[in-house]
């Protein structure tokens, strides 16, 4: 019973921090399609980011493909709560996914741009405490078949 | 009904957000637009057809003097979209070509703009030539970049190439540099409003404002 307990409130906070990813993302993807010059705290950093090269496959903004990736998450957060197996199975693969494109991504802004963009830390702080929600999620035994 | 409840709250969530996108995007996207080719601002004619971003009546018209190259220049253009944004419908952006000879790739990031101009994306070129000024400023190929970037925006990467280099591309900014020099522009940013030009001292995001301000003040000529 606590085992059940312990696993709806970390799915819910896992549906929580994807909904904050999802709005970072979406912000993301509309600055990027309306073209605006962002500025991080009086630098440049975001736009230095965020128009390069990296920022975009086959001329779709990848903060568009980030928004799909937290929707998704998110989704199968909220079904994970309702016991939905397959959900978290779902979720759990997602998540990792996400985990090593932030990786790679952080490892472009450090190496490759030499520049950060803010907006983008935080959604890499938002997949890192998903990743760890993932770690921290008992095993289920009881979950409901999808 | 709790079967049906994550189908909902899904639903709901997926909705809401494509609406605030949807939203947040018609809030933040300004009309840009090149003009019709005959539409001239002033009795001096300058690279036609001008590039214009809000509405080609508003009462109030920044021409501003660029180069693409300039820091200044790039620190200005997010000051400037967020006059536009908060001056919306009364204020319109002209921008006109004026690299300098001191940088040196500034002339050639104009025909950038200018070749992607010629497919319709001049401001979205514009507006990436800036955000990236410092990365393809010390590029080692800097056609690499705005190829580079004319992909990133979906153009006909062939024609962007053959454009660059073409005499229509060159005469337009050369247009534009000679209706600068006619008004005695010697440096950039230089901004004009309403024909009026403002002192370089005045080229800041509170000194645009307050000559904006005045120019809608003013009455009618």
């Amino acid at each position: 019973m606590a085992r059940a307990r312990t696993q709806i409130l970390l799915y819910t906070v896992a549906a929580l921090l994807s909904l904050a990813g999802l709005a970072d993302a979406t912000y993301l993807t509309v600055q990027a399609l309306t073209g605006e010059t962002i500025v991080c705290g009086g630098s440049a950093s975001c736009s230095d980011v965020l128009a390069s090269v990296y920022a975009r496959i086959a001329g779709i903004p990848l903060a568009a493909f980030g928004s799909l990736a937290y929707f998704s998450a998110f989704g199968f957060a909220t079904f994970a709560v309702f016991g939905y197996a397959r959900a978290r199975i779902f979720f759990a693969l997602i998540v990792w996914a996400m985990f090593g494109m932030t990786l790679w991504l952080l490892f472009v802004q450090a190496f490759l741009l030499h520049a950060f963009c803010r907006y983008c830390l935080l959604s890499a702080a938002i997949i890192f405490l998903l990743a760890g929600v993932l770690v921290a999620l008992p095993p289920s035994r009881h979950a409901r078949a999808p | 009904m709790r079967r049906y409840l994550p189908f909902i709250i899904v639903t709901a969530v997926g909705l809401l957000t494509i609406g605030s996108g949807a939203m947040l995007y018609r809030a933040k996207r300004l009309s840009m637009r090149t003009a019709p080719k005959n539409y001239i601002v002033s009795g001096l004619p300058g690279g036609e057809p001008m590039h214009v971003r809000g509405r080609l009546d508003a009462p109030v018209t920044l021409e501003e003097f660029g180069d693409l190259q300039c820091p200044p220049c790039g620190t200005l253009a997010g000051a400037i979209d967020q006059l536009l944004r908060d001056y919306q419908p009364r204020l319109r952006l002209i921008f006109r070509h004026f690299p300098l000879v001191t940088h040196q790739r500034a002339r050639e990031a104009a025909f950038a703009s200018e070749a992607a101009g010629l497919q319709g994306r001049f401001w979205e070129m514009h507006d990436l030539l800036y955000r990236g000024q410092s990365i393809w400023s010390n590029a080692a190929d800097v056609r690499l970049s705005f190829n580079t970037y004319a992909g990133i925006l979906g153009l006909d990467i062939d024609r962007f190439k053959k454009d660059m280099g073409s005499e229509q591309v060159r005469q337009r900014v050369a247009a534009d540099r000679q209706r600068g020099a006619s008004l005695g522009v010697t440096r950039t940013p230089t901004v004009f409003i309403n024909n009026h030009a403002l002192p370089a001292a005045s080229v800041t995001p509170a000194g645009l404002r307050a000559a904006i301000d005045a120019a809608m003040k003013a009455p009618l000529p």
